[in-house]
Formats: structure tokens, sequence, C-alpha cells
């Protein structure tokens, strides 16, 4: 099977510690030392980078992690500092990338945790199969999926990912490999639990079947916030898939405005004559990657509102059933490989929380101080969650969650995102792990209650503290 | 370990009595710091600054530590490092010294560069050893501008800053790539203790807006930073200029 490698490789940040060389290489010593840094591209630390192929490489790269110990990484697609690991050991687990089998009777597809989301699109797409939940970039792992719980535009009727996750086999400190299945304490504090409870080996996964690899998609325009949060009560539940795209840069009377598209897989007979003859074809588009070393505060205020603006006008107010391919509905960003070099040499800080039912003014108050900040921040993405799931650390919760993108060389902008902390966490909400790059420590264990139980869990079967990352030690988990 | 904006959860203070250094500790408290350590000469005045220091909100320890007895300070600061991480080591020791003294007694200008110039040698690569094995953290060195440019009334003071701000250049380079950053800081006139009683020199700034220089310069992972910003240029021209005119200038 071939790597499943997304644009951005399985790592990291300085183009100087990108050789892809070392990285196929299937040794698991001594690796290489590289400079590592999340999706957001801030706070670069430097660890070893070590790359096993099989589970006897990551058991010995597991035992032979040395004194600052290890941490597992996908695609490094979270946004954060939750798959690098200061002074120690990087596993990049996209060595493991094999598919084992497929069970097209109960659609159970086992693989390796270093398979991509893109790859089992590849393969299982034009056997009619789609994965149960797929966040905004295919480039994202089966171990990331389970590390951080991910969810989905279906999350209000689908849940998240490890709902559907039958049982995988997690690397504990021991060195041991234990089939871990729902209901368990191991299984609900590593779904969601970032890579700290071991090393995510396989895993077997539900799929949903489809007929075609095409979206029918209903698009409408919301005016303003309580148009959105209106439509979005009365109407979800006759979508699998539904989000916003909100501008938050819009004030007065149109703050909270937003284009709405939501959808399902398209039947067959929605497809005209020509494409019915190959319904299930996986063409993902591609344009020339972002260049490098783009400078600071290309996407100002004016720039973004602007585009903003364009982006709702350009929506149709209401149009139902338009055909579009899957990568234009769920990935549109993934056309733009390094697309995150858009915002320059000092990175981005993505901001997502989530609110309960009933804490819609808390949500609307958060949005009005983004927009007068004037957070120069693309289209932020809004969502209703459907109930959480069991993971201790899983970020969904029934509500409301936002999630905007803002160049972290925005002066003052540390402080204002504690002030939202403080909004959200008031309301009984919380901020995503898997994004976050900022968070303060004090405020896990308001915004994770079980987090005791998973700091204690983790103490039990990780005396040694084998499992480490630079998300760990900052926010003391 | 450093959040997105590059404030950090712990601060290592070597001249932990430096009015730069407690404003600079000021403002990373009020962000993230939760634990900081203020090495210097056991004193008084070294308690107080951490009594100030502790309702903020910080867990605040001194040490022992004198730049001049550099046999010492693989212990003293190694044992700071044994308790975990740091993820900003701020190096604000040095003295002004006088330079009539200096001239007239040599071994004055030698305690002058010896502190400022071989301690900062001896407890800068001392820090950087532990950083590097950490992965991550910064190594703020308060160079100045005097450094840019001896000056006949304070080369000795501006030859021991002319070696440690080449130092710390070079040391960054040495430590890139290794996760480690080494960030210079230049500031001008500023008025603290250490220039009290002297006639401030034009630009002349605060202790807390070279804190606040500093803060963005963590953040932005600047390599050098001028305090204030417009010295940059000035010191330009000051340091192409002839040598003719430049001994003739009233500075
Ligand atoms: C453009 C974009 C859109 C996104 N949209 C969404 C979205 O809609 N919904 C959503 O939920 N998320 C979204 N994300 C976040 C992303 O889905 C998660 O961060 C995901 O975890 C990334 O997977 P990865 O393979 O890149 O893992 P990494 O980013 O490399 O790692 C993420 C975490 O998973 C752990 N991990 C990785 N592999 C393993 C393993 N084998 N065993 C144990 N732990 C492991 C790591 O230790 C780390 O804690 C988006 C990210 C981007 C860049
Ligand atoms: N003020 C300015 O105009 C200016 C301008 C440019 C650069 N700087 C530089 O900025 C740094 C801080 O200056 P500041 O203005 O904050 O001055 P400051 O308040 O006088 O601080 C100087 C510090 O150096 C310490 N120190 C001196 N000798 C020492 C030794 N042998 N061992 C350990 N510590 C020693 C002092 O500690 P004790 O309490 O023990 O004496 C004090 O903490 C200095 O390096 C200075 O050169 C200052």
């Amino acid at each position: 099977m071939s790597s499943p490698a997304g644009p951005a490789g399985p790592r990291a940040a300085s183009g100087r510690a990108a050789s892809g060389r070392a990285a196929s290489s299937r040794t698991t010593t001594p690796g290489r030392t590289a400079s590592v840094t999340g999706w957001g591209r801030t706070a670069p630390t430097t660890a070893r980078l070590v790359r096993p192929g099989s589970y006897d490489e990551a058991a010995s790269a597991v035992r032979e992690c040395g004194p600052r110990g290890g941490i597992a990484r996908g695609l490094g697609r979270a946004y954060g500092d939750a798959a690098q690991n200061a002074g120690g050991v990087v596993w990049d687990m996209t060595g493991l990338d094999r598919i084992r089998r497929f069970d097209a009777e109960a659609g159970v597809v086992e693989c390796e945790a270093g398979v991509s989301l893109h790859r089992l699109m590849e393969v299982l797409l034009p056997l009619g199969w789609f994965v149960p939940v797929s966040p905004g970039t295919r480039y994202v792992t089966v171990g990331g999926a389970i590390g951080a719980d991910i969810h989905g535009k279906n999350h209000h009727v689908a849940g998240s990912f490890t709902r559907h996750v039958r049982s995988f086999e997690l690397l504990t400190a021991d060195g041991a490999v234990r089939t871990v299945r729902p209901g368990t304490d191991l299984f609900d504090a590593t779904a969601g639990g970032m890579g700290l409870t071991g090393v995510v080996l396989a895993a077997a996964v539900r799929l949903v079947p489809v007929q075609t690899s095409l979206m029918a998609v209903d698009t409408e325009r919301a005016a303003d916030l309580d148009d959105l949060l209106a439509r979005l009560s009365a109407t979800d539940h006759r979508y699998r898939y539904s989000v916003a795209w909100i501008d938050l840069l819009a004030r007065g009377a149109a703050t909270g405005r937003a284009v709405l598209t939501r959808g399902d897989h398209a039947p067959l007979d929605a497809l005209p004559a020509r494409a019915r003859r190959t319904p299930l074809a996986f063409r993902p588009g591609r344009l020339p990657p972002a260049p490098r070393g783009l400078p600071d505060g290309l996407l100002g205020r004016r720039s973004v509102g602007l585009f903003n603006a364009c982006w709702y006008r350009r929506a149709p107010r209401r149009r139902t059933g338009e055909l579009q391919r899957l990568s234009a509905f769920f990935h549109p960003l993934d056309g733009v490989p390094h697309w995150n070099r858009v915002y320059g040499r000092g990175g981005f800080v993505q901001y997502q929380f989530v609110v309960g039912h009933g804490e819609e003014e808390t949500l609307r108050r958060v949005v009005e101080r983004i927009a007068a900040r004037g957070c120069p921040s693309f289209l932020a993405v809004l969502k209703r969650f459907g109930a959480g799931g069991s993971g201790w650390l899983s970020f969904p919760a029934a509500g409301w969650t936002l999630a905007l993108d803002i160049p972290a060389g925005l002066p003052g902008l540390g402080a204002f995102l504690d002030g939202l902390d403080e909004a959200v966490a008031a309301a009984g909400g919380r901020v995503y792990l898997a994004k976050d790059a900022r968070l303060r420590p004090e405020l896990v264990d308001v915004m994770y209650p079980r987090a005791p139980e998973f700091r204690e869990l983790r103490g039990r079967i990780d005396p040694r503290g084998v499992f480490v990352s630079d998300l760990s030690r900052r926010l003391a988990l | 370990m450093k959040d997105a904006f590059g404030s950090p959860q712990s601060l290592l203070i070597l001249g932990g009595t430096s009015e730069i250094a407690l404003a600079t500790a000021r403002r990373l408290i009020a962000r993230r710091a939760r634990t900081v350590w203020l090495a210097g000469r056991p004193s008084p005045t070294l308690e107080d600054a951490a009594g100030q220091l502790r309702p903020l909100g910080a867990e605040v320890r001194t040490v022992p530590f004198d730049a001049l007895d550099t046999g010492g300070h693989e212990e003293a600061l190694g044992k700071v490092f044994a308790e975990g991480d740091i993820d900003v080591v701020l190096l604000a020791f040095g003295v002004l010294g006088d330079q009539e003294r200096a001239e007239a007694e040599p071994a004055e200008a030698v305690r002058i560069a010896q502190t400022n110039y071989t301690g900062a040698v001896s407890a800068g690569l001392v820090c950087a050893r532990s950083l590097r094995v950490q992965g991550h953290g910064s190594l703020v060195v308060l160079s100045s501008v005097a450094g840019e440019r001896a000056r006949r009334s304070n080369f000795v003071y501006g030859s021991s800053k002319a070696g440690l701000d080449a130092f710390a250049q070079g040391l960054g380079d040495a430590l890139y790539g290794t996760g480690v950053h080494v960030m210079v800081v230049r500031p001008g006139f500023v008025r603290t203790r250490m220039t009290a009683g002297l006639a401030a020199a034009p630009l002349a700034t605060t202790a807390e807006v070279v804190a606040e220089a500093v803060e963005t310069g963590l953040r932005r992972r600047s390599e050098v930073v001028w305090v204030p910003g417009a010295l940059r240029p000035v010191m330009t021209v000051l340091r192409h200029m002839p040598r003719a005119i430049f001994r003739r200038l009233p500075v």
C-alpha cells in the first residue's frame, strides 16, 4: 500500500527539517532530529522523529524512548502542540499504513493507524463505502481520528469518530499490545485522549454505504445569528450533513450572517445519465501548493472582510439539490496543499469551542466580541452538535460549536482569547484540545470534568510517564 | 511550555533583582508564567523581589548565583533545571561600572568585563546545554546599544556588551534547529537603578517598555530586538560614521 501522506507529508514545520528521505526508511533507530509544529505553525519544538514500520518496531520504539518520553503523530493536522514532544521522541505513525481487511457484509474496515481518511476514500469509495465521520480535511490518520475523537458535519446524527470504532489495538507503556473495545475505561480514555494513553496501532471502523460519490446539497443564507440558529434548530434533523459558514467580520444588524450548506450523499437516481456510468468515482481536484515564506499580515481585517462579504453575496439565497463533489463539500481547503502558509511565518491559531443548548446568549456574546474586535477570520464555521460520546476528553457535546482561524500575530490575541475562554467555561462549555495551542491549564478541569480520572488512569497504566506531548506538559494532563 | 504566543509558563532570571528583568517577570506572570526562579547574589533585595512577585500569582523561588563565580554555575543552575523545564531564561545581570575608575584601576575594568562577558558566557552555555536537552525554550540576553559601537565615555562596559552580543548571536546560530531560541535585546538608555543619577540619553525608555518588547520578541521568535525600535536606524548610522567624527560626538 502506498504512503497516505497528505500534501504536507507526515511532519512539521521548518522546510529544513522536512526531508522526506529519512522519513521513508523503515528503521526505528536512531530517527532524525526535526523541528515540529502543528498545522497552525506556532511554538516549534525539536524532537527525534522515529517512523515505525511494524508492531515490533513500534514496541521497541516505545521501550527505548528515553527520559523525555514519546507521542504518536499522524499527519500533523492538529493545529497546536498535541503531536509534538520537545526533547523527546515523536513517532511518525504514517509508516503503519496497511489496509488489512474489508468486510463488505458488515461494512467494517480493519486498517493500521497511519492510514489516512484520504486513502480509505480512495480505496473504499469505489466499492460504495464512505468513512463514518469526515473532518474538514481528508488528510488525517485513523490514529489521529481516534486520538482527537474527531467530528464532522454529521455529528448531530452520527456522533463522533470513536462511536464507529468497533475496536482498536493499543500499544501501552509496558510495551504490550491490547485489543480495546467500547465500554471499557481504556477505550473511553483513549477516545479523544490525544495519544496520551498509548499508541493506536490499528482499528476496526464501521463505514457507511453510499450509492454515489456525489453530494446533493441545499444552500441557503441566514441574515444574522438569530436567523441562523433558528434555521439550524428547525431543520437540521432533515439533513445528514450540516454546517454553516459564518462571517465573523460582519457587524451591526448583519452580525452572525451565514451561509448554510446541508445535504446528503446523492442517490444514484439523482445523477445525470452520464455520471451514472461511474457513480462512485473519487476525483478530488488539486491546485498548486501555497508558496513558502509568505509575509505575515497578508490576511488583514480589510482583505478578509472583503472576501467574507463576497462569499456571502455570491451564495444563493436558496438553492436545493445541487450536486457537488465529495471533496468540494467536505474538504474545500484540501484543494490547496499547504494552505496554512498563507498566514506567514507567525502562524495562526484556531479557536473552537462548544456551549450547550440554552447557552445561545453566550454564543451571541462571543460572536459579538469577535466581530467587535475585528479578528481577521476567514469563514468561521458554526455547527449544531448532537449528544456527546463516551470519551473522557472527547470534545463534542450537545449544543453549538464555533471554529475560527486567527493570525497568531494579532496584538493582544492571547488575552482576548483568555476572555472568551472565561465566557465559554462559565457557560459549561469547552475548547477543543486538537485545535488548542494556548489554553490556560487551570481551565482544563473546568472544561473537561473527567480530566482527573484521565490523569489517574494514566498514572496507573503509564507510571513512568512514557507518553508525553507538549500539550500534556502545557496543560498538565 | 510556551503557548502559541510565546508566553512561557516557567521563567529563570539570572540577575534576580534587575529592574528590567522584574518588569518582564510581571508581564509574563500576567500571562502564563507560574514558576519563576530568581537567581542572584543572596540579599534582602533579592528576597524582596521574590516577595513582590508572589502575590501576582506565581510560585517564586530564589537561588544563589554569582556571575563572577563561574566555577559554581553548573551546580547552581543545574539544580533549577533538575526541578523541571524552563521555558525562558532571562540573562539580565550586568554592571555599568565607573569608566574613569576602570581606566585608572584595571582591576575594576576586569570586574566589569568578567561580570558582563565571562560570567554571561559561562551561565549562557550552562543554560544552553539544559535547554538543548529540553528541545525547547528561549534564552533572552540583555545586551545594550553600548555594545554596537564602543564610545569614548564608557568603552569598558561597551566592549563587554559587544563581546556578550557577539557571543549570544553565535550561540543562537549554534542552537538553530535544536528547538532553542536565543534573542538578543539591545536597549538604549533605560531609567533604572543602573542609570540612576546619569543624564538621560536621547530616546531614553523605561523597564516596562523593555519588558513589553521582550514579550513581543518572544511571540515573534525574534533574534534581535532594539528598544525602542527607533534605535535600530540610529545605530546603523552611528555604526558607519567615520572614526574621526564619531570620536568628537558628545555621546
Ligand atoms: C483543515 C482542517 C480541518 C479540520 N476539520 C476538523 C473537523 O471538522 N473536525 C474535527 O474533529 N477535527 C478537524 N480538524 C482537526 C483534525 O481532524 C484532528 O486534529 C486530527 O486529530 C488530525 O489527525 P492527524 O492524523 O493529523 O493527527 P495529528 O495531528 O498528528 O495528531 C493529533 C492527535 O492524535 C494523536 N495521535 C495521532 N496518531 C495516533 C496514534 N496512532 N495513536 C494514538 N494517538 C495518535 C496525537 O498524539 C495527537 O494528540 C481539522 C484540521 C484541519 C487542518
Ligand atoms: N539600564 C539601562 O540603561 C540598560 C541599558 C541597556 C542594557 N542594560 C542591561 O540590562 C541588564 C539589566 O539592567 P537593569 O537596568 O535592570 O539594572 P539593575 O537593576 O542594576 O540590574 C543589574 C542586575 O545585575 C546583577 N548583578 C550584578 N553583578 C552581579 C554578579 N556578579 N552576580 C550576579 N548578579 C549580578 C544585580 O544584582 P545585585 O542585586 O546582586 O547587584 C542586578 O540584579 C544589564 O545587563 C544591563 O547591562 C541596561
